[in-house]
């Protein structure tokens, strides 16, 4: 991990981008404005974290702005890891992917737009991952309920159409 | 067949009947070089070669892979949302079902988040305890792994053998927390109990056996020429994009790099123990199975060490916000009595804050992303699953080569759709 001083100075580094620097627990984050994520990543990796380890989406609720993307970097020579946070707005929540850089987040970005519908604009194939096609609502916001959802059989289909009108 | 007018169709039912079957009816219509014909199908989910309900959508030409996606989400459970419905010390039974062969490590990876929360201070003696079982979990994973894969190259009689000694490992884990499988051994701040007499005597004997039996598997596979054929100079990817895929674990190391987070990161007392790091040159199938089954031998190594090395000393730690008192300290002290009420009704608080702690799992990086807000309840739990990420490098190793070879590049990648689905 940088030390406290150190991520000071890769946060000056990212100029006006940095928003805000955490250190907690020995673990160094910078807080960072979405609409320059693909830059800043791309910043850090000319300053070696070459390894975007995890992609993960959180809700604040009931903060605002609401969703945020967290953005995990190694740097695998230095065995140095870097948290890069962003949030996003509900009204407007749209980052722009990282796929083309980072192939790993093809599917992880997959996965939060799934889970909390974050748009990656300039995503090769934004569909849902983990929930049916068809389903409606993003299941890990906060404020989504738990439980109540019909268990569908082909013999319940008439039954089941007959609740949704 | 056509259903009565009168009802409405649901939108799967209207997809459904909206496919033709006529090219499949009158065969020979189709114009053109009929080898050079794409077809699009699916394998899976019910393939016996997927490892659990993976559906890979495969574009063929002939017998070659030209295409390849994997859907998933068949067996996705929701345990990341329910984990925000559980107090902290309940969620462990919880993570411990999402990647089903390393039930340990999910644990690990899950507890070590929330004991930086709060930061607890773990006794050396439970830390070498939790050594000690991931380890052997390490080895029983890796066995599945083997005799599955084994299985689907064709060898038949390595599964049997596997699960002989798995079953001495599950004997283990049995004897020390009661449950062979998810069982809850690791708690927030140690572990549960500590292990029985007879224990160390039982491990000692399977650490005997346990490199006389891998040099057997290692002798029935590597002279089976079937097994060495599909194995060698097959799903090579360059080390380089398996990087940029984010691939950790036996998969890269089979490429040649050494990243290991047990030696590079080490937690929970790993720097004491000495073990390498088994690599491969060339990154094919061979290597990846060259490097788990090299593996076993390591953990065998640490596990020996460890028991040789156990600390005396408390289990669990002293700190009575966060672990359950003894349980004879119940019929006599009213504030044991007082914590034991509050930690199973309420559970323990956790200063707000986000953690992101990885660990080292047969697979490679897992790590869980804990965000608490204060509350008895984590705010959000995320497993990064090394199996999610893996499976994303599938298609680059399978495109281009036959499908017998898929089921090879599948077979070594080690796939665990529990832990893919979660």
């Amino acid at each position: 991990m940088p030390d406290a001083t150190g991520l000071e100075l890769l946060a000056q580094e990212l100029g006006d981008a940095a928003i805000e620097t955490v250190y907690f627990r020995e673990r160094a984050t910078v807080v960072i404005d979405p609409a320059h994520i693909r830059e800043v990543l791309g910043k850090l990796r000319a300053k070696g974290f070459s390894f975007l380890a995890s992609v993960h989406g959180v809700d604040y609720y009931p903060e605002e702005p609401r969703l945020g993307v967290h953005y995990e970097l190694l740097d695998m020579s230095r065995v140095d890891r870097l948290t890069v946070k962003l949030r996003v707005p509900l009204e407007e929540p749209e980052v722009d992917s990282v796929t083309a850089e980072w192939p790993t987040a093809d599917h992880q970005e997959r996965e939060v737009y799934d889970m909390f519908g974050v748009v990656f604009r300039g995503h090769p194939d934004l569909r849902r991952i983990l929930m049916p096609e068809d389903y409606e609502g993003h299941p890990q916001r906060r404020d989504f309920p738990v439980g109540g959802e019909p268990v569908l059989f082909t013999r319940d289909e008439g039954q089941w159409l007959e609740s949704r009108e | 067949m056509s259903p009565p007018e009168t009802t409405e169709l649901s939108d799967y039912r209207r997809r459904e009947q909206s496919i033709t079957l006529s090219q499949l009816e009158t065969p020979g219509q189709g114009e053109g070089d009929r080898t050079q014909e794409l077809l699009t199908l699916n394998f899976g989910p019910h393939h016996p070669a997927t490892h659990g309900v993976l559906r890979l959508l495969v574009t063929l030409q002939g017998e070659i892979v030209r295409d390849l996606k994997p859907i998933i989400g068949y067996v996705h459970t929701g345990i990341e949302k329910t984990a925000e419905e559980k107090a902290y010390w309940k969620v462990i039974p919880v993570v411990e079902r999402m990647d089903y062969l390393s039930y340990y490590f999910n644990a690990m990876a899950y507890i070590g988040a929330v004991e930086a929360l709060v930061e607890v201070e773990v006794p050396r003696r439970a830390q070498y305890l939790r050594v000690i079982h991931l380890e052997l979990n390490r080895i029983a994973s890796h066995l599945i792994w083997l005799g599955t894969g084994a299985l689907d190259l064709g060898a038949v009689s390595i599964f049997l053998y596997c699960l002989r000694e798995r079953e001495k490992v599950l004997d283990l884990f049995e004897m020390s927390s009661g449950a062979r499988m998810h069982t809850r051994y690791f708690q927030v701040g140690g572990v549960i109990e500590d292990i029985p007499t007879g224990f160390a005597a039982k491990l000692r004997e399977f650490l005997k056996i346990m490199p006389e039996r891998a040099d057997e598997y290692g002798a029935i596979l590597n002279s089976n020429e079937i097994v060495l054929q599909r194995l060698r100079g097959t799903g090579v990817v360059p080390v380089e994009t398996l990087l940029g895929l984010g691939v950790t674990g036996p998969l890269l190391r089979a490429a040649g790099n050494p990243w290991d987070l047990r030696k590079a990161a080490p937690y929970s007392s790993y720097e004491d123990f000495d073990f390498k790091i088994p690599i491969g040159e060339v990154g094919d199938n061979y290597d990846r199975f060259a490097c788990r089954l090299a593996e076993i031998y390591e953990s065998v190594k640490i596990l020996e060490q460890a028991l040789d090395g156990l600390p005396e000393g408390p289990h669990m730690t002293g700190d009575r916000k966060i672990a359950l008192p003894p349980r004879h300290e119940l019929a006599t002290s009213m504030e044991a009595l007082i914590h034991h009420f509050k930690l199973v009704t309420e559970g323990f608080r956790v200063p707000p804050g986000e953690v992101y702690n990885p660990i080292e799992s047969p697979r490679g990086e897992l790590a869980c992303f804990v965000r608490s807000d204060g509350s008895s309840k984590p705010a959000r739990v995320h497993m990064r699953d090394p199996s999610f990420v893996n499976l994303q490098a599938l298609a680059p190793m399978a495109k281009g080569s036959y499908i017998a070879d898929m089921i090879a590049a599948t077979a070594m990648l080690d796939p665990i759709l529990g832990g893919i689905d979660r």
